[in-house]
């Protein structure tokens, strides 16, 4: 069943207090799935997530919808769920309740084996890049060529170099995860994301422990790659400056639940005292 | 006669609450370790099952199968050879001692052979495994988890299961009994080595006289047993290192436990192996 693209149309609802509850999130866009033109239908709809590590409640019922083409920056204090949010949406980990549907499917009461077909349209770069460290860049990245699809060894090394190309790591394909950068790590793990050409990227904290023209140059390339692909992004930081840069939308998570959403300049203008404390504190 | 009658005299009515605490505290105390152990065999359980269930799917994951192989096999070979060869080498020194003072001296290589084939090859290789593949399975599964290498296979729609534990699982029963035939030629010919150091005799005729009394299944059923020695290291070594957790400290916390559980699991089989062996190829 196809979800609605307007799971988050309630009117706006002024609050007083810092923590929302699910149906006290501030839309600050009548309809968040089709706030960028590009989108379409919703890529990812996340309804009434909850997860709980023992007495902590870190996922509070959120609802969050992601259009096709669309680039959502969650934000947040740490320890808010929003890496979880991404281990959630991918299967590495189960939701305590609520729903999971990825271009339609649903996927929370996925097993491995259907599970594994929806990873294969996702891409996830890491916090750390999360690269195997036996294997060399090249290896890394026809890694998911190598176990999905049919191309040859030589098509293998063209996508590869190709990917290589995109994000500037060429000359670098023979080195092993260690001997390059954090940065560079990153880059690849970028590259090895986009491998299978996912309809799906899941970016965590792709600009973190980065300098700033790094993490610029990070912002940069996820700019370039949305414009050569149309894929839906959730991208989670805690770098403002990156998310007004790379997002269409902005999520802001407060105690396991989206206290408000807009683009960045409906945030700034927020009168919400969790969201302008967060914004004062960033500049 | 009250309830309270029965309450030790140091204790009165009013100091029951204390009481109540104290028995709790003595059995959160007891059931602490319990409650332990039982969650670590229902977790092995899960694995196991994870691992069972992925091993009739494809892919078959032939190339790794293959590379560890080579990285249980021949990587630990000349370990295993050395400690058979020493083994041997002490059994017939030993053995001589003994069998002189008792005037069986005649009965010096099948004491040895015996004794190598049934019990000290295929222990001593176990155990030898126990540490060089055991520590390094927990080591460096250990650290693709808590770096989020494993994380990154999974998301990557690949079975980890398959991947990681099942290839080094079958990698470990297949190379434990062909390691066991290593130690055990080592053991022999540094048995007949040491032997002919006190006393000459030609290496045919030891042979012969070892092997004199030693049956087929005196030799098969020993040997292949250390196949379920490799089927113990290869899931505990596994299993402790995918449940790693904590950085450089959990992964030398699951490196060691993974040597120690899978070293006392396969010294716990061995016992009931070899009780198990004599009551049916006897």
């Amino acid at each position: 069943m196809t979800p609605p693209a307007t799971a988050f149309t309630p009117p706006e609802i002024a609050r007083s207090t810092k923590v929302a509850t699910p149906d006290s999130v501030k839309k600050t866009s009548a309809n968040p799935a089709s706030a960028n033109p590009r989108s379409a239908s919703p890529a990812v709809v996340v309804q009434g997530l909850h997860k709980s590590y023992g007495e902590q409640k870190v996922l509070n019922g959120l609802d969050l919808t992601v259009g096709s083409g669309q680039t959502v920056a969650v934000l947040g204090r740490s320890g808010t769920g929003k890496s979880v949010l991404l281990r959630l949406i991918v299967g590495l980990q189960k939701p305590d309740a609520g729903t999971i549907q990825m271009q339609g499917q649903e996927i929370t009461g996925a097993n491995l084996e259907e599970m594994n077909e929806i990873r294969k349209k996702i891409g996830f770069l890491f916090q750390h890049a999360a690269l195997y460290d036996s294997l060399t860049v090249e290896e890394n990245i026809s890694f998911p060529l190598r176990r999905h699809t049919e191309m040859t060894a030589a098509q293998r090394s063209e996508r590869v170099r190709e990917l290589l190309a995109s994000v500037g790591m060429e000359a670098d394909l023979n080195k092993m995860p260690s001997d390059i950068s954090g940065g560079m790590q990153k880059r690849v793990g970028l590259a090895r994301a986009l491998a299978l050409e996912p309809g799906i990227l899941l970016l965590d904290e792709p600009t973190a422990g980065l300098d700033p023209i790094t993490s610029g140059e990070i912002d940069e390339l996820i700019l370039k790659l949305q414009e050569e692909r149309e894929v839906a992004s959730i991208v989670v930081t805690h770098d403002l400056h990156s998310a007004k840069v790379i997002a269409d939308r902005i999520v802001l998570l407060h105690e396991g639940n989206a206290v408000i959403e807009g683009t960045y300049e409906e945030l700034e203008k927020s009168t919400d005292e969790f969201v302008v404390e967060f914004f004062k504190r960033d500049s | 006669m009250s309830y309270h009658a029965n309450i030790p005299r140091r204790y009165g009515t009013n100091d029951l609450p204390q009481l109540s605490v104290a028995v709790r505290s003595a059995l959160g105390t007891i059931w602490h370790p319990i409650n332990s152990l039982l969650e670590w065999f229902g977790e092995l359980g899960l694995f196991v099952w994870q691992v069972l269930r992925s091993t009739f799917r494809r892919p078959f994951e032939g190339l790794e199968l293959l590379r560890q192989l080579d990285e249980v096999g021949s990587k630990s070979l000349p370990m295993v050879a050395m400690a058979g060869a020493a083994i041997g080498a002490v059994l017939a020194l030993e053995s001589r001692h003994s069998l002189v003072r008792f005037g069986a001296k005649s009965m010096l290589p099948a004491a040895v052979i015996f004794s190598i084939i049934h019990e000290t090859g295929p222990v001593i290789t176990g155990l030898v495994v126990c540490g060089r593949v055991g520590a390094g399975i927990g080591a460096e599964l250990g650290s693709m988890k808590v770096t989020e290498q494993i994380d990154a296979i999974e998301a990557s729609g690949v079975n980890a299961y398959k991947l990681l534990a099942f290839t080094r699982i079958v990698a470990c029963i297949l190379m434990l009994p062909l390691l066991t035939l290593a130690a055990d030629f080592c053991g022999i010919v540094t048995g007949w080595i040491a032997n002919t150091a006190a006393e000459p005799v030609a290496f045919h005729k030891f042979i012969h006289a070892g092997f004199a009394g030693t049956g087929f299944s005196d030799f098969l059923a020993p040997t292949f047993r250390t196949m379920v020695f490799g089927l113990i290291i290869g899931v505990i070594a596994c299993f402790q290192g995918m449940r790693s957790q904590g950085g450089t400290e959990g992964v030398g916390r699951s490196a060691t436990s993974a040597v120690v559980l899978s070293s006392l699991f396969v010294m716990l089989a061995d016992v009931i192996l070899v009780k198990l062996i004599l009551v049916f190829f006897s």
